[in-house]
């Protein structure tokens, strides 16, 4: 199975670790993922709240690069990338003044775009394209006993609901328990962990973060699993000053590429496990 | 006096007040249209539909001896009957009227005096230039079968049986479920009286059981519907009870010997709460007092491998017959009566209230269920962990007012919930109770003074959608809670409140089966999925097929007193057509030139009232005018061009459109 890929800024930088754990994953089970070439920034959630016009003409360039690619789907593993360009596809059918201008733009560059091609998430593509059958029959080191609070963050339920329930997805859920480790109950898993607020605004942005955190320790889970990487670096960068403000809530926040790769038995520093904050200290039991 | 192959057009024009003459020049319209060929006599006048206004058609028609009359005035839906009556009495044939709109099809639409005018003109000629080509027609009577059948046993179905049994009129009661009583007998305490549903709801089931004119069908329902309006054969499927209801005296033995020992399966009255056995009575008051066997449960049934203790407990009565089958029966009626209810919103949609995820999410019914003290907790209030809430929450329009589940009021439930809010301060005064509500509408009669006393019982109440029902715990006494999440829009921040229980007030929508029940009796229904009612205001009962009414829940949500009313209502509009013995069929409808027909049967799959059979033995389609509504579909269609429709035939029209194009 082939797939249009398109990384976005975050895994070629700060996410790098989502990257390098997603791509040899997918290889084991079969799935090619291939770079879109000559991608540009999605925009993410600052450009579309400052000049929607424009941030759909940036994003509608790598769909338009995509489409010629001639791939079926194009998967983005970052929630804002991914977010950015289904929302981007709907307002170029609804909103015809964006349609123009963006029709307009992209011919500047001697591009179009359709925008009909369904960018998808690397979580919808492992359950309805790979089956978690397969997904099992790869796991040589199944996480016994690790405890899981999976977090979903607020961008791949809402607004678009696509592949999984907007208040109780169990996507994630179903993934982790496939590769044997045991899923807490976490009522928190929708919630927004802060975004951009930990930049913009510490206090109530930290504080989602922190809640999250705490709810995850309160239910006895091990680490959190994530799949977007602002989530990642939120739940996972600012431990010291949640201590500082609130109590220390010290547990690991990884990507579930990541903890696919561990019961693949991939090492811990060829899935970039090292670049987190927080040390590994729950996998030293399972861990290759 | 004058040829009587001449045509001699009377034309009027009302002015309609204001109304018409506000935009469009009456009196000059008046003067164009004398001047048309064939027009002898053109008036305007204040108000045609006036007695002087009728009465001005009579006397010109006698006096100058008019064959054809023309009133430009307002919609024929409202006076087309009035004028085809006067023209009747003036001693012509009331088709050689026709009506032309130029009120809602022109001054009211329009806002250029000149130009509506001239709109009216060339109207008027079209008008004057057809209604010389219309023909005489009858009027024909079709009698109505005295026989009523009403589908569904709640109170409404219930409440017109009465009233037409006690009428002196035969009516078949067809209730799927095995009990009559609907969704009443489920209910408690009633608002705003709070006086018992089952004390007052009893004594009609058992007057329906006992009374002369009514045969009472249980758990069976109408399959197939043929006839025409005032002659319809009905298809009633009777399914298998296992039980010979004649020889059942309800006095359950058999429940009680069954070789379950204790009750293992859902019991689906009990809003699934508590539990039955495969042999069961939905409750003790089920009308009629006999026991079911359930296929799906029982042993006997399912395997062939039972002791049948069952039997042997009603040796003396030989009730149990597990050979049953499921029979047919054809019942000839002349009027219909569909009062089917509706089901309850499925909570489950909405995953962020819970239900299904926290044992303590109830809905309202399931509430009700318990409170009431022949349900499944005695009247306890007691949640799944099998405590008794300290704390009690209730969350309004579940389901209901919402673009992503249903856009309309559910209109009972504020009181409903109100009903349980006050029933569960009384029986336990020290439970806190909270009602989050969007508005509390509380209309009719002591419903205000109901909402006042639930202040003064101290329910509180805080406005404000609830966004999510969780346990997700924040400070120590929302540990082991559910925490009702909601902006306190009155006092404009949002709260966390922890409760023991969490209460659905879940709305009411059609039944899921309702598209198929409305197909089989040709009825419409709103964009809802409601069934439509042929006036909102003026003919909430009667549907668009003449003869079937409506009553009731299946209508639109309402009370039982508003639903008691309709099932009156319905029950008199049907005793209109039984006591007057026949319906008119209007001429309007399409007939078929039997010579022209080639037999390709186009038109039969068409029709939407089933009008058009093909006749085996001349091998062509033949039209019965009865069910035929006269909508032109099968016109347009046939091939030949062998159907023709009385009022709208190739040459009315045609002369209607060159009126109009010859209109300089």
């Amino acid at each position: 199975m082939k797939y249009a890929y398109f990384p976005g800024c975050s895994l070629k930088g700060t996410g790098r670790s989502y990257e390098e754990s997603l791509l040899p994953v997918m290889q084991t089970l079969g799935v090619e993922l291939e770079e879109l070439h000559d991608w540009n920034c999605c925009g993410a959630t600052a450009y579309m709240s400052v000049d929607e016009v424009k941030a759909c003409v940036l994003a509608s360039r790598n769909l338009a690069i995509a489409e010629k690619t001639g791939h079926r789907d194009l998967v983005a593993p970052c929630s804002a990338c991914y977010l950015v360009l289904n929302k981007t596809q709907h307002y170029l059918q609804d909103v015809p003044s964006i349609a123009t201008a963006v029709g307009t733009a992209l011919e500047a560059a001697g591009l179009s775009c359709k925008g009909n091609m369904p960018v998808r998430h690397p979580l919808d593509v492992l359950i309805n394209d790979v089956g978690l059958e397969a997904v099992k029959k790869r796991v040589t080191h199944p996480l016994k006993g690790l405890k899981i609070a999976p977090y979903y963050g607020c961008q791949i339920v809402r607004p678009y609901a696509t592949f999984d329930n907007a208040y109780q997805p169990m996507t994630l859920d179903r993934l982790c328990e496939a590769l044997g480790a045991t899923v807490v109950r976490y009522p928190l898993k929708t919630r927004c962990c802060g975004g951009s607020l930990t930049g913009t605004m510490p206090e109530p942005g930290l504080h989602c973060s922190y809640q999250l955190l705490k709810e995850a320790v309160k239910r006895g889970a091990d680490m959190l699993v994530t799949v977007c990487p602002l989530c990642q670096f939120n739940l996972d960068g600012y431990h010291d000053q949640i201590e500082a403000k609130w109590e220390p809530v010290r547990i690991p926040t990884l990507y579930f590429s990541q903890l696919m790769g561990l019961a693949f038995g991939m090492s811990q520093t060829q899935l970039g496990l090292q670049r987190h904050m927080m040390p590994m200290k729950p996998l030293a039991a399972v861990a290759a | 006096m004058h040829d009587k192959n001449e045509i001699r057009v009377g034309y009027y024009v009302c002015h309609c007040g204001t109304n018409i003459a506000g935009m469009i020049d009456c009196p000059a319209v008046a003067k164009y249209a004398a001047k048309l060929p064939h027009v002898v006599v053109s008036r305007d006048y204040k108000y045609m539909c006036s007695d002087p206004g009728q009465e001005l058609i009579q006397h010109d028609i006698k006096e100058h001896d008019l064959n054809r009359i023309v009133v430009a005035s307002c919609s024929p839906l409202l006076h087309e009957h009035t004028f085809r009556n006067a023209v009747e009495k003036g001693g012509l044939n009331p088709y050689f009227f026709h009506m032309v709109n130029i009120r809602e099809h022109n001054s009211w639409v329009h806002t250029d005096r000149q130009l509506a005018s001239q709109k009216a003109m060339a109207q008027t000629r079209a008008a004057i230039e057809r209604v010389q080509h219309h023909k005489a027609l009858e009027v024909t009577q079709v009698p109505i079968h005295p026989d009523v059948l009403i589908l569904g046993g709640g109170i409404a179905g219930i409440h017109a049986a009465l009233t037409l049994g006690n009428a002196g009129k035969k009516v078949y009661l067809v209730e799927r479920e095995p009990t009559i009583g609907g969704h009443m007998a489920k209910f408690d305490k009633t608002f705003p009286t709070l006086d018992c549903a089952a004390c007052i709801l009893t004594p009609k089931m058992s007057q329906v059981k006992s009374h002369p004119n009514i045969t009472l069908w249980t758990y069976a329902e109408a399959t197939k519907l043929e006839g025409y309006v005032g002659n319809y054969h009905v298809t009633v499927k009777h399914k298998p009870r296992y039980i010979n209801e004649e020889l059942c005296v309800g006095c359950m033995e058999c429940i009680a010997a069954c070789v379950y020992k204790t009750p293992k399966f859902p019991d689906a009255f009990n809003q699934n709460l508590g539990k039955r056995k495969p042999v069961y009575i939905p409750f003790p008051q089920a009308t009629p007092q006999v026991v079911l066997i359930d296929p799906e449960t029982c042993l006997n049934l399912k395997t062939g491998k039972c002791k049948q203790t069952c039997v042997e407990a009603c040796a003396d009565r030989k009730a149990i017959d597990f050979t049953q089958k499921e029979t047919f029966e054809e019942v000839k009626v002349g009027t219909i009566i569909v009062a089917t209810g509706f089901q309850t919103f499925d909570p489950h949609r909405i995953p962020q209230y819970g239900y299904g995820a926290f044992p303590n999410v109830f809905t309202s019914l399931e509430v009700e269920r318990m409170v009431n003290t022949s349900g499944p907790t005695g009247g306890a209030l007691i949640g799944r962990d099998g405590k008794h809430p300290e704390s009690v929450g209730f969350i309004l329009c579940v389901g209901s007012r919402d673009v992503k589940t249903n856009k309309w009021c559910s209109r009972t439930c504020c009181m409903h919930s109100m009903k349980l809010a006050q029933l569960v301060k009384e029986h336990y005064p020290d439970t806190e109770v909270y009602i989050f509500y969007m508005d509390i509408r509380a209309p009719g009669k002591g419903a205000e003074e109901f909402y006042d006393k639930s202040l003064h019982m101290g329910i509180r109440f805080v406005r404000g959608r609830v966004a999510e029902v969780t346990d997700w715990a924040v400070t120590p006494d929302e540990e082991g809670k559910l925490v009702v999440r909601c902006e306190d829009t009155l006092a404009g921040f949002v709260r966390r409140i922890p409760f023991d229980m969490v209460v659905l007030a879940i709305g009411k929508e059609p039944h899921g089966d309702s598209q198929e029940v409305r197909r089989l009796f040709n009825m419409s229904c709103g964009s809802e999925g409601f069934f439509l009612e042929r006036h909102p205001k003026l003919a909430p009962v009667n549907t668009f097929t003449d003869g079937i009414f409506i009553a009731g829940a299946c209508q639109g949500p309402k009370d039982i007193p508003d639903t008691v009313a309709q099932a009156g209502a319905a029950a008199a509009e049907a005793m209109v057509l039984i006591d007057s013995g026949h319906i008119e069929i209007e001429p309007n409808t399409a007939f078929i030139n039997e010579h022209e027909c080639s037999g390709c049967k186009s038109c039969i799959a068409l029709c939407p009232y089933t009008a058009i059979s093909f006749e085996d033995v001349s091998q062509k389609a033949t039209i019965n005018e009865a069910l035929c509504k006269g909508c032109g579909t099968c016109v347009a269609s046939c091939p030949s061009g062998s159907i023709v429709q009385n009022l709208f035939e190739d040459e009315e029209i045609f002369s209607e459109i060159e009126g109009v194009l010859s209109h300089e």
